[in-house]
């Protein structure tokens, strides 16, 4: 199999493209759900993710989460290098089951949402942001 | 204790009794994540406030795990139902063992 030079260039761009992909953070995203629903299945609905389109500093990036019947939601940002953002668990006397919050993201990514509901079942929503500039510094 | 927190908290002064309101806190703190690295390439350690609670006449209305990934000064708005007249406990745990505390009183009518 021979290559002209054009393919060859291609291939090694692609390639590149490929390892500089957030895969390894992508595992511990998995780790981080299954340690919050136990491994439970994780249905979809119910829940709202709120975030700009583009946030042009990712050093503060505004969110917002709603889910009726929720007695936790865990957030989760799939491109940061600790995926963990956070959790918030509601009281009895929490008015609605929403909160908002600004958080930090090191790239554009897609942050995810997973609620705890009342009955023990698990729901999931996500919402891609576009950073224009990191917020992890370096 | 981590120099310069101050924290910051908005509550309506009354409600209806059984009234939703809106809270909103913010406590300034540089929450370092211990991703950045200092001029010298060394890596700055983590410092952050990992929890953050709130309650209402002991009864608790949101707790929250926070991580290395939420902003400086962290900002967090909820609602809360509010009973009866009383106080409403703010206290936010920093990773050195420091606890912030903040209260307001809320009246009925």
């Amino acid at each position: 199999m021979t290559f002209t030079r054009r393919e060859t260039l291609a291939l090694g761009l692609g390639a590149a493209a490929l390892a500089a992909m957030p895969g390894a953070s992508f595992a511990s995203t998995e780790e981080a759900i299954a340690a919050f629903t136990g491994g439970a299945e994780v249905g979809e609905g119910g829940i709202e993710l709120t975030t700009p389109e583009i946030a042009e500093n990712g050093n503060t990036v505004p969110v917002e989460v709603s889910a009726p019947g929720a007695t936790s939601i865990m957030l989760l940002a799939t491109g940061n290098p600790n995926p963990d953002v956070g959790t918030f668990n509601f009281g009895p006397l929490a008015g609605s089951r929403s909160a908002s919050t600004r958080i930090r993201l090191a790239q554009s990514q897609d942050v995810i949402a997973i609620a705890r509901m009342e009955d023990g079942s698990f729901t999931r929503t996500s919402a891609p942001v576009k950073v224009t500039i990191g917020g992890c510094g370096g | 204790m981590a120099k310069g927190v101050k924290p910051r908290v908005k509550v309506p002064k009354s409600a209806e009794a059984g009234e939703v309101i809106t809270i909103k806190t913010l406590i300034s703190h540089k929450m370092e994540s211990g991703q950045r690295k200092d001029s010298d390439g060394n890596v700055i350690p983590r410092s952050i406030i990992n929890r953050f609670t709130c309650d209402f006449n002991g009864e608790n209305v949101i707790d929250v795990t926070i991580e290395p990934a939420v902003s400086t000064n962290p900002y967090f708005e909820f609602e809360a139902k509010v009973p009866e007249a009383g106080e409403f406990k703010f206290t936010w745990y920093d990773d050195d063992g420091s606890v912030y505390e903040e209260s307001k009183s809320i009246a009925i009518g």
